[in-house]
């Protein structure tokens, strides 16, 4: 019950601070702009001659990933700077005296801020996303062989970092959370891409460091999962499986990576509760 | 309190008998608590009885705002214990009704002032009509902005919005922590109407003011907090039940100096001579002393009955001067 009103609560904080109507503005123009890149694909020469509908869709598919990693980096700065000043910042400002002063559990205030930010987060990525792939079924005629995992895996994602972003507002400073949560968010996609481009050399230390950093923080896990939720599969075929490209993914996630992000959601939750319910306010 | 009280108010936590005093509004023994190599916390203990007024004095850093942080679970002590309105302050049900304007009081800007006492009224549980919130705002005065953002109130709007968010959720217990520190002179009458109307309708209030006259009005009893300990307490006629007679003569001798010292502690600057009376004074102290030393052949030219304000108490105590 007080979670509900203190999610309710966060939502209404990012639509009373206009962060709603910011992003929908940046997500339209976004997608507007990327309808117009679309369509200018087909037909298109290049030094190879005229794309066909059918290069084009590969193209798309591979474009549409490039895209979807943009509206989860938006995704991911965007709960990350709202969720650290949410807890670290209220706390800061004296607003979490009068609130905790009530009859209520610490950790239910903290379920409630996380519920809230969830729902916003992956409410923004489901549907910006959803957006995108209508338009470019309209545009290009390509639709993803598994779009309802591809949207989950990338709200999963949002998930993971804010939940990230959580617990670092409650050790750290609202704007240093925000920076190390994105920062980490950043570094373990680097990580990724350095770990395929290992992999397309055959070099199995510097595969590991993909392998590692996925295991850490699994924000880019879920992505590549996502990523070949997205994808034609037939670009796999045409771009060769070990070609480390950034924006293809070779395989399907596993069960056990999921049940290990469940668990890395749920144990980064417990130490933010324990934390914050001992900190002095 | 003793050990046995302490008893009695776990047994009415644990029976709920009827019949039973109810418990303390608050009950606190021991607390401590530490930041880092500075004590702040040593060893504090007090108890607020029900519908009582107590005052929390003390200069800044004393611990004031570390002892009511303790009190409403904000701060965890590093030892101590803490009951509010009979049950144990680390269930969060034991500030059910209670009310909290804290010093740093901010609410949420993007929420408009009724919206606040909403959001706090769901959050305390409690079942209170729409009517009787905006009576609560009117109380404080904020009728007219009840629709307004509070990002775009002013210092002063806000501690008032602070006191309606203390008050709303019918409370038993109210903690007011420097309740007055962005108010102007008539908001600062107005809290001491509003502390004297929960007094007066049974409601405890732990009052921590700078203001000395403002605790001196309303309060019933007094802790003063020095350097993290309970340097004084009690109630206000004890701590000020101490009375002093100033008397300028001329013509003292010994005898005289002596008759003095009979009926208290005896001060002299130049002609002018100070005795301090005992607090059980039945009145009769000072003209007898006059009529004697008037027999003793001494001229007086002056007697004046002089009252030791809670601020000069709250001085001498804090310079220690003199101990309780």
């Amino acid at each position: 019950m007080i979670a509900l009103t203190v999610a309710g609560l966060t939502l209404r904080e990012a639509f009373r601070r206009r962060v709603v109507w910011a992003l929908l503005v940046l997500t339209v123009a976004l997608l507007a702009l990327s309808g117009w890149g679309f369509s200018k694909l087909i037909g298109l020469d290049t030094d190879l001659g005229t794309m066909t509908s059918g290069e084009a869709r590969l193209v798309a598919s591979m474009l549409l990933n490039l895209i979807m990693f943009g509206f989860s980096l938006i995704a991911a700065i965007g709960t990350a700077f709202l969720a650290g000043p949410t807890l670290a910042g209220e706390v800061e400002s004296g607003q979490a005296l009068a609130l905790l002063a009530r009859p209520v559990r610490r950790s239910s205030v903290l379920l409630g801020k996380w519920l809230g930010l969830v729902t916003f987060g992956c409410g923004y990525v489901v549907l910006a996303g959803l957006g995108q792939l209508l338009i470019v079924r309209a545009v290009v005629g390509y639709w993803p062989p598994a779009p309802a995992t591809g949207l989950a895996l990338l709200a999963a994602e949002t998930v993971v970092l804010l939940t990230l972003a959580l617990l670092l507002s409650s050790v750290v400073s609202p704007m240093a959370s925000g920076i190390v949560a994105v920062g980490l968010f950043g570094a373990t996609w680097v990580a990724g891409v350095v770990g395929g481009i290992g992999g397309a050399l055959g070099n199995e230390g510097v595969e590991r460091v993909g392998t590692v950093s996925r295991i850490l923080v699994p924000t880019d896990g879920l992505w590549r999962g996502a990523m070949n939720a997205f994808q034609d599969p037939g670009a796999l075929v045409q771009m060769g499986p070990e070609g480390g490209f950034p924006f293809l993914s070779d395989a399907p996630l596993t069960a056990a990576y999921l049940a290990w992000a469940a668990v890395w959601i749920a144990v980064v939750w417990a130490l933010t509760a324990l934390s914050f319910s001992r900190r002095d306010i | 309190m003793t050990s046995a009280d302490a008893a009695t108010v776990r047994g009415v936590t644990a029976d709920g008998l009827a019949g039973l005093p109810p418990s303390p509004a608050v009950w606190c023994s021991g607390l401590r608590k530490r930041y880092g190599r500075r004590t702040a916390v040593d060893d504090v203990s007090f108890t607020v009885a029900r519908g009582e007024v107590l005052g929390l004095l003390g200069p800044n850093g004393a611990g004031k705002t570390s002892v009511i942080k303790m009190l409403l679970g904000l701060v965890r002590p590093d030892a101590g214990e803490v009951l509010l309105l009979g049950r144990r302050a680390a269930d969060p049900r034991s500030r059910a009704a209670v009310g909290y304007l804290p010093e740093l009081f901010r609410y949420q800007p993007w929420l408009t002032a009724a919206e606040v006492l909403d959001l706090h009224v769901k959050l305390a549980g409690a079942d209170v009509p729409p009517a009787e919130r905006r009576e609560c705002l009117a109380l404080v005065g904020l009728t007219e902005r009840a629709g307004d953002r509070v990002g775009g109130f002013s210092k002063g709007m806000q501690q008032r919005l602070g006191l309606a968010v203390a008050l709303v959720a019918r409370p038993e217990l109210v903690v007011l922590d420097e309740p007055t520190s962005a108010l102007d002179p008539i908001g600062r009458v107005d809290v001491r109407d509003i502390v004297l109307s929960l007094k007066a309708r049974g409601v405890a209030v732990l009052l921590n003011s700078h203001l000395i006259g403002e605790v001196e009005r309303v309060c019933d009893r007094v802790v003063i907090l020095d350097q993290g300990r309970v340097a004084a307490s009690g109630t206000l006629a004890e701590l000020l039940g101490q009375r002093e007679v100033r008397l300028r003569l001329a013509g003292v001798d010994a005898r005289a100096e002596d008759r003095m010292r009979a009926a208290g502690a005896l001060a002299r600057s130049g002609d002018w001579f100070t005795v301090q009376l005992s607090s059980d004074d039945d009145g009769v102290t000072v003209p007898d002393l006059v009529r004697d030393l008037v027999a003793l052949g001494v001229r007086v030219h002056a007697v004046e009955p002089v009252r030791i304000s809670l601020e000069e108490r709250l001085l001498a105590v804090l310079r220690h001067e003199e101990g309780t």
